[in-house]
């Protein structure tokens, strides 16, 4: 299969900072690949590499053959970014604003019909003579997507896509790039929403502190990791949670007490043990590990 | 990328920067017009008979090619600095940084588009200082020579500016501590043979100076210094700041983290 994006021992140092520790990272063409990872994990900085907006320290960044440097063109027209921030010119509407950056890539009226196209596909055919700065975010972020796809690169990255989206518009989106992703287009994906990589994306890496800590493909990852969640609702009523089982909780709040179970016999341990602390409990529900919980496994966190 | 691809991606963005000063054309072609119409008609009055200048040339007509001079310049500056700055500010920067556009297709559309802004600004004063006053134009070529690469020579200044600055007041800084005290003593409103010697010498390490000096010649084939050697020294300015913008844009300064 044809490689879509090769990092290849990608190091990044901000002064004595090291951003990037040596990424090494091959997407094939045709994935729906996750990128995960808390702030300041390193992700944004391996996409701004990709798109050329930064420089690596070391080694090299291939978009479908091309080096992101010494053949910095074809790799440019070859990747669709996404870009996080909500950026917008405000001089322009929306059907302007597609058209220069299509003509920034050599692609004039002829491409008008694909622009056509895109301005439907992501439902933006009554803000398309509208002008950028009259749009709501959810708007902005619509436009930002018709902005990296209307050269029609065959990889497109999507850094943190649906941050600040409503749901129904999220759903929307997701649909689309769905499509997108069926047509052939290599789709990468940076989320904080580890519910949106576990049911869209089918291999995920996920990065902490400049390194890939987990590559494989998500069914892969949950089970390998495979664990089930306890939630239980307790009447507390002043009383402490047995030491002896507070060792199994991942987290807390103001409804659930989450207790992470490594086999199914734990069950029967914790409610044996909150019996004898005489505390009740109001309500009860067993579940699936989730990508959530591989991440806090492997970086080693707690919410 | 092919020659066409690259071509149409130069248009595009030399496009884009003649429609962004002219969506806000009250701004960047009006105010600038107005403001010197002003300077001509209250300069002209209260100098006319203060201030001497070339023989056979009145005051009014002596400080015409200056003011157009000096408005091509400040806008020209205005046009590419002000456009990077705030695609900067505002982050927009990025949808031209990931694009297949070179470093020099970025210097030719935003340099070309500085010299628009400023010959069109230019030329408007000029259309109206002819409501004043008769302006003979004794060499075309000269004044379209020196306008092309005195807006070139300011636009390219403003591409640094705009790239070396992070904030606005950065920028304001160029605004007011270099390109207005170039402007205003370069001899926009007096010849510097009226100046005293030590001035006249400091005039002539000013680059505006021979701009509008020459500038002038191709009005009233009269001027300070030879205008062969004028064209000559801001050419040599033109080389020197071209070299310095494709450097920074070649290396991603201040653009390309």
């Amino acid at each position: 299969m044809k490689k879509a994006i090769v990092f290849n021992k990608v190091k990044k140092n901000f002064g004595k900072l090291e951003a990037l520790k040596g990424i090494d990272l091959t997407i094939d063409e045709g994935e729906f690949f996750a990128l995960l990872g808390p702030n300041g994990a390193g992700k944004s900085t391996l996409i701004n590499i990709l798109a050329g907006l930064m420089k690596s320290t070391s080694g090299s960044v291939k978009v479908m053959g091309h080096d992101v440097t010494s053949d910095y063109q074809n790799a440019r027209r070859s990747l669709g970014i996404v870009p996080q921030e909500l950026v917008f010119d405000p001089f322009f509407n929306v059907r302007e604003m597609l058209r220069f950056q299509a003509g920034y890539f050599g692609k004039g009226r002829e491409n008008d019909d694909w622009i056509d196209e895109v301005i439907e596909g992501l439902d933006l055919q009554d803000k398309a003579n509208t002008n950028m700065r009259m749009l709501s975010g959810g708007m902005k972020r619509r436009a930002l997507i018709a902005q990296a796809l209307v050269h029609k690169p065959p990889v497109i990255v999507l850094d943190e896509p649906t941050a600040g989206v409503d749901v129904e518009l999220r759903k929307k989106l997701w649909q689309f790039i769905k499509k997108l992703n069926q047509k052939g287009h290599t789709i990468v994906l940076t989320t904080h929403y580890l519910e949106e990589a576990e049911t869209l994306c089918s291999r995920v890496a996920m990065m902490d502190q400049g390194k890939v800590v987990a590559l494989d493909k998500t069914r892969n990852l949950l089970k390998r990791f495979s664990a089930k969640n306890l939630n239980l609702r307790l009447d507390l009523k002043g009383k402490k949670i047995p030491a002896s089982i507070q060792r199994l909780i991942q987290k807390t709040d103001q409804n659930f007490i989450t207790f992470l179970l490594k086999e199914i016999v734990e069950v029967e341990f914790i409610i044996g043990e909150l019996k004898k602390s005489k505390i009740a409990i109001l309500d009860m529900e067993l579940t699936n590990s989730d990508l959530e919980n591989v991440f806090l496994k492997l970086t080693g966190s707690k919410k | 990328m092919n020659f066409k691809d690259e071509f149409l991606g130069t248009w595009t963005l030399l496009k884009k920067e003649l429609l962004r000063f002219w969506r806000v054309v009250f701004q960047t072609v009006a105010a600038p017009v107005i403001t010197a119409v002003l300077y001509l008609l209250i300069f002209s009055h209260v100098l006319a008979n203060h201030v001497k200048v070339y023989d056979n040339v009145n005051y009014t007509a002596f400080l015409i090619p200056g003011l157009i001079m000096m408005s091509l310049l400040q806008n020209a500056f205005a046009n590419s600095s002000s456009s990077l700055i705030q695609s900067k500010v505002m982050g927009n920067i990025v949808f031209i940084l990931l694009t297949p556009i070179t470093y020099l297709q970025f210097f030719i559309a935003f340099l070309i588009a500085s010299i628009v802004r400023g010959v069109f600004v230019g030329t408007c004063i000029y259309l109206f200082a002819l409501l004043f006053v008769d302006l003979p134009m004794l060499h075309p070529w000269i004044i379209f020579g020196f306008a092309m690469i005195g807006g070139g020579l300011l636009g390219t200044f403003g591409i640094i500016a705009g790239i070396w600055s992070n904030r606005f007041d950065q920028m304001a800084a160029f605004q007011n501590f270099v390109i207005m005290p170039l402007s205003f003593l370069s001899g926009v409103f007096y010849s510097i043979h009226s100046l005293p010697p030590f001035w006249q010498k400091l005039s002539q390490l000013n680059p505006f100076f021979y701009m509008i000096d020459g500038f002038r010649y191709g009005f009233f084939g009269q001027s300070d210094v030879a205008p062969l050697l004028s064209l000559s020294i801001v050419a040599a300015f033109f080389i020197v700041l071209a070299s310095i913008t494709l450097g920074m844009l070649k290396s991603g300064y201040k653009l390309r983290g």
